[in-house]
């Protein structure tokens, strides 16, 4: 990590959710499998077995009949940068092969599968439970092998997986960009999958260090928080909500 | 050599140690893991070229457009359609499953079958398109000979389409009448607008610009009407600062997004209804210039609300407390662009023609009625228009019969096609045996209630062609498949989808080239008549569906090729031809056809409530397909465990309700109905009624969870024939 080079120019990538318009229709999960490939086990109904990078949470104010209110709550990796923002995240802390790492460059916390060696230090330090184990072979059911997305790895037994804000479309736009003679990625060629299937419109994601990128302006709103903000981990997924509720059980350690 | 202990032990000691050191077995370990983790059962997916396609989604009436991309000839994502006026670019979980449906080997049918074993035991052999035609042109020749030609019938689940035309006018041309389609929430609407409008259109409902809407149990996060483009209009609503008070006796997704949930006992609704309008017409808060100018019939009907419905009755009816009908109805009127909705969840099951007809005089008495942030009447689509089907002598005998489920018959004067009577008809033996039916895209034995008597009705019909992709409930039940493309591989148009406000067309193209030996069922359609020869031949002078699409579509049809789809941007619902067209040319609150209709205020669910002291209702979850199309794995994957645990199907309990049976959460009952009986789990939920208890739809295929249409009856609306049931009562045991 070169710390000293990219610093200041460096891009944070991030994501705001606004609850209030999230309608809890899982369309960001399916999005997410289908773009990154992710697992199939044997029996996707037993939740302890599934892998979801992208899980959605159903939230209840605990309050009795007809009191109750239920908010649904999208989670995706938080890509903490830790405290100052010098990548010091929970999981790259304690890897010991450096297979997850802090991109100085966009802010994205990597996980490279071929580095991993399934000590899932990383899913203990998560506060989040943002990572995932693979205990077997992914099996995909029969025949569905062939809608694969060639420019996402699929991962074998024995690593650790997580969101990873789509990074390879970053490396796609980048890429773009360069050979249009432009040096900049502008905010609508880098988009994750979540974002762009949305249909309520509940995502936005940008670079949070952008005052152009539309999740600049968002994060300031006053209903924004992030998830256990008491930890300092420094994520960069806020959320919004109207509700006090919510956002208290948002950082449930705060007293 | 003589080993003491101690040479032993130390030797022991030594190997330890040694083994402990030595890197060999962890060397070894390390390489035989890394060796089995590269063996070639982890997929490696082949790179190429990258492309997109546009097309449209069928797998719902909501008529998305999306974009596939493919890598070389495979596809690999489905992505929505930016700038499609439904869904500007958003998708729904199930649209973007749509890959998991096409390269499906386990539940797609790769070739013609035939049925070997008994009906329902899955044994089939495979036969060839000839084979497959000729044999159905047999039977149909046959029954033609002796005069049944109107024992023929056909199941088609699209409402509206050049397919479903072309059905419609093969079964004219050979002579039958039984053209069945599934009914829905939709067709309730249409009914009351064509009763009070005089209008013969699609109800549509400009969410996005309304301030105030108070849903009768209309799910709009929940799949109802186009969902994406609800789910998006939703949003606008709200950050316009609109109002959603929603109305149902579980807190769906929608209600808990609404600003309030109003709970309410199901089959309530109509007397709740009523009781507003008590109230806005006792506050004098209705639109006085648009009842004056535009309404007739308005002072009849005042009196019967004004009479009957106060609040102190309609509380005592629905449990709802005098001071909120009273304010809820105030807070309704006083709004600007107020839209009062029924539905029923995802709308697949109808309503009450008194239900809708309350609801939508809650529209007239405030006027909201085709102007912006209104309800708007959205002409039907126009876009077929063919010349007669010829009919010779033994079709014009068999289009004379009555309908085998009545419908369009004095009983039930404003349906054009009951499918839910079609068991009880078939199982009673009444008006006439059906010979032969035809399916297409449609699961009957899955979607209809009391599956025991569908089934039942189904095994009494002795020939089925099913024109189908997958291997479903009903294709088991079936003497023939014939495979169809899947929509991602075949043409097809797709008109206005329910609630749209604008006329609009889109259309689905292949995607990549059909993976098995399947055809489109348009030209099967085509090549039958040409087999039957005659005038049901002459009948159809296309060559192939593609064509008949084509001439079809006319000038449309390049833009529709290009861009995928065609919309009336400018359309206009003020405008005079499209206002009301009834006897007076007004908006009518009471005439002839609406006295003449049966009463029915209460729909009281079926079952002694001695014997069975809750109510079961079916709710619907976006996450879930509930209707033809089974739940691909992406959906079980995204399903939450509080539906599905395992194979287990979850029933949510109140949790006062629970204790009285003192159950917790995760305990195991058998819950039973006058239908049938099941095993399920509990779930503890403060967010559904008291004394009420609730299953998922869409459950049920390959041994996940339990179709509630098991445990389901019917209840015929009275006045249009509908099965309107969306509860019924129940009891339950711990296990």
């Amino acid at each position: 990590m070169s710390e000293a080079s990219n610093h200041g120019a460096s891009k944070m990538y991030g994501m705001v959710i606004d609850l209030d318009k999230c309608t809890g229709c899982g369309a960001c999960m399916v999005a997410c499998m289908a773009e990154n490939n992710v697992p199939f086990k044997e029996d996707e109904s037993d939740k302890l077995k599934s892998i979801t990078w992208l899980r959605l949470y159903k939230l209840n104010n605990g309050k009795p009949f007809p009191d109750v209110q239920i908010c649904y709550l999208p989670r995706p990796c938080m890509h903490c940068g830790g405290e100052g923002n010098h990548g010091h995240s929970p999981c790259v802390s304690v890897c010991p092969a450096t297979a997850t790492d802090y991109d100085l460059e966009t802010g994205i916390v990597s996980q490279i599968y071929t580095r991993c060696f399934g000590c899932r230090y990383c899913m203990a330090a998560c506060p989040y439970h943002a990572r995932y184990f693979n205990w077997w072979d992914p099996v995909w059911p029969e025949g569905m092998e062939r809608y694969l997305n060639p420019n996402v790895s699929v991962r074998m037994r024995g690593v650790v997986e997580k969101c990873s804000f789509c990074y390879h479309r970053y490396q796609i736009a980048k890429n773009n960009a360069y050979n249009n003679g432009s040096r900049e990625v502008l905010e609508h060629e880098y988009q994750t999958a979540c974002t762009q299937a949305c249909p309520a419109g509940s995502i936005t994601f940008g670079d949070l260090n952008n005052p152009k990128h539309e999740v600049y302006k968002l994060k300031q709103n006053k209903n924004a928080f992030r998830l256990l903000e008491k930890l300092k981990t420094n994520p960069k997924v806020y959320y919004i909500s109207k509700l006090e509720w919510v956002r208290k059980l948002g950082d449930n350690y705060r007293s | 050599m003589k080993v003491s202990r101690r040479d032993f032990l130390s030797l022991g000691a030594g190997a330890t140690i040694g083994t402990a050191l030595t890197p060999l077995p962890w060397k070894l370990m390390d390489d035989v893991s890394i060796w089995t983790q590269n063996w070639a059962w982890t997929p490696f997916p082949e790179d190429g070229e990258v492309t997109y396609v546009t097309s449209t989604c069928t797998l719902c009436p909501g008529g998305c457009g999306i974009m596939v991309r493919k890598v070389n000839n495979r596809a690999v994502k489905i992505e929505g359609l930016k700038g499609h006026p439904l869904n500007q670019g958003g998708i729904c979980l199930l649209g973007l499953s749509g890959l998991q449906l096409l390269y499906d080997n386990k539940k797609r049918i790769k070739t013609p079958l035939k049925r070997i074993g008994k009906k329902g035991e899955e044994k089939f052999e495979p036969i060839s398109w000839e084979q497959a035609i000729s044999e159905v042109c047999d039977k149909l020749s046959n029954l033609r000979l002796k005069g049944e030609s109107h024992t023929v019938a056909g199941i088609v689940s699209s409402k509206f389409g050049v397919l479903n035309n072309l059905f419609k006018r093969f079964l004219t041309a050979y002579g039958s009448p039984n053209f069945l389609t599934p009914q829905s929430g939709s067709d309730s609407y249409s009914t009351a607008m064509f009763l009070m409008q005089g209008v013969d259109c699609n109800a549509g409902f400009d969410i996005e610009n309304s301030s105030f809407i108070l849903s009768f149990g209309a799910g709009l996060i929940e799949g109802w009407g186009s969902p994406v483009r609800i789910f998006r209009e939703r949003t606008n609503f709200n950050q316009n600062g609109g109002k959603l008070i929603q109305i149902e006796p579980r807190l769906s997704n929608t209600g808990a997004k609404a600003d309030k949930w109003l709970p309410l006992k199901p089959g309530a609704e109509t007397v709740l209804a009523l009781g507003f309008a008590h109230v806005i017409i006792k506050e004098s808060l209705y639109k006085k210039d648009f009842i004056n100018t535009y309404t007739q019939g308005f002072d009849k009907w005042k009196q019967t609300i004004i009479d009957t419905y106060t609040p102190s009755y309609v509380s005592k009816i629905t449990g709802v407390k005098e001071e909120e009908i009273i304010s809820i109805a105030m807070d309704f009127a006083k709004s600007s662009f107020p839209i009062a909705i029924c539905g029923n969840g995802k709308d697949r099951t109808p309503e009450s023609l008194s239900h809708s007809m309350a609801v939508h005089s809650l529209n007239g008495l405030v006027g909201n009625i085709n102007r912006k942030g209104g309800i708007w009447t959205v002409p039907l689509p126009d876009y077929i228009n063919w010349q007669e089907a010829l009919i010779d002598d033994i079709a014009q005998n068999g289009i004379k019969k009555e309908r085998i489920d009545s419908a369009g018959t004095k009983q039930y004067i404003y349906a054009k096609s009951l499918l839910n009577r079609l068991p009880e008809v078939v199982n009673l033996g009444k008006n006439y045996p059906i010979n032969l039916l035809f399916i297409s895209e449609d699961n009957p034995i899955y979607t209809l209630p009391n599956t025991n008597d569908v089934i039942k009705a189904f095994e009494k019909i002795p020939f089925i062609v099913n024109f189908t992709s997958y291997l479903d409930e009903t294709s088991v039940h079936s003497d023939l498949i014939l495979p169809n493309h899947t929509y991602l591989e075949r043409y097809e148009d797709v008109s206005t989808p329910p609630y749209f406000i604008k006329p609009i067309i889109s259309m689905a193209k292949p995607v990549i080239s059909p993976i098995f030996n399947t055809k489109h069922t348009g030209d099967l359609i085509i090549s039958m008549a040409k087999k039957l020869g005659g005038k049901i031949s002459e009948s159809f002078p296309w060559d192939s569906y593609n064509d008949c699409l084509k001439k079809t579509l006319n000038d449309k049809w390049q833009m529709l090729e290009e861009g995928g789809f065609w919309v009336n941007s400018t359309f206009n619902p003020s405008k005079a031809e499209n206002q009301f067209k009834t006897a007076s040319g007004k908006f009518e609150f009471l005439n002839a056809a609406i006295s003449a209709l049966s009463p029915g205020d209460i729909i009281k669910p079926e079952g002694d409530n001695s014997v069975f002291p809750l109510i079961l209702i079916a709710y619907d979850s976006i996450r879930l397909s509930s209707g033809f199309i089974e739940s691909p794995p992406f959906l079980i994957k995204a399903v939450e465990s509080t539906i599905l645990k395992q194979n287990d199907v979850v029933v949510e309990i109140n949790p006062q309700t629970a204790k009285n049976y003192s159950l917790k959460e995760g305990d195991r009952i058998i819950l039973t109905t006058p239908k049938g009986e099941a095993k399920t789990k509990v779930h503890l939920f403060d967010g559904i009624m008291p004394d009420i208890i609730a299953l998922p739809k869409g459950l049920g295929h390959s041994n996940k969870g339990l179709n509630i249409n098991n445990l389901m009856g019917q209840i015929e609306d009275p006045s249009s024939g509908f099965n309107i049931c969306s509860g019924i009562r129940a009891k339950i045991a711990k296990a």
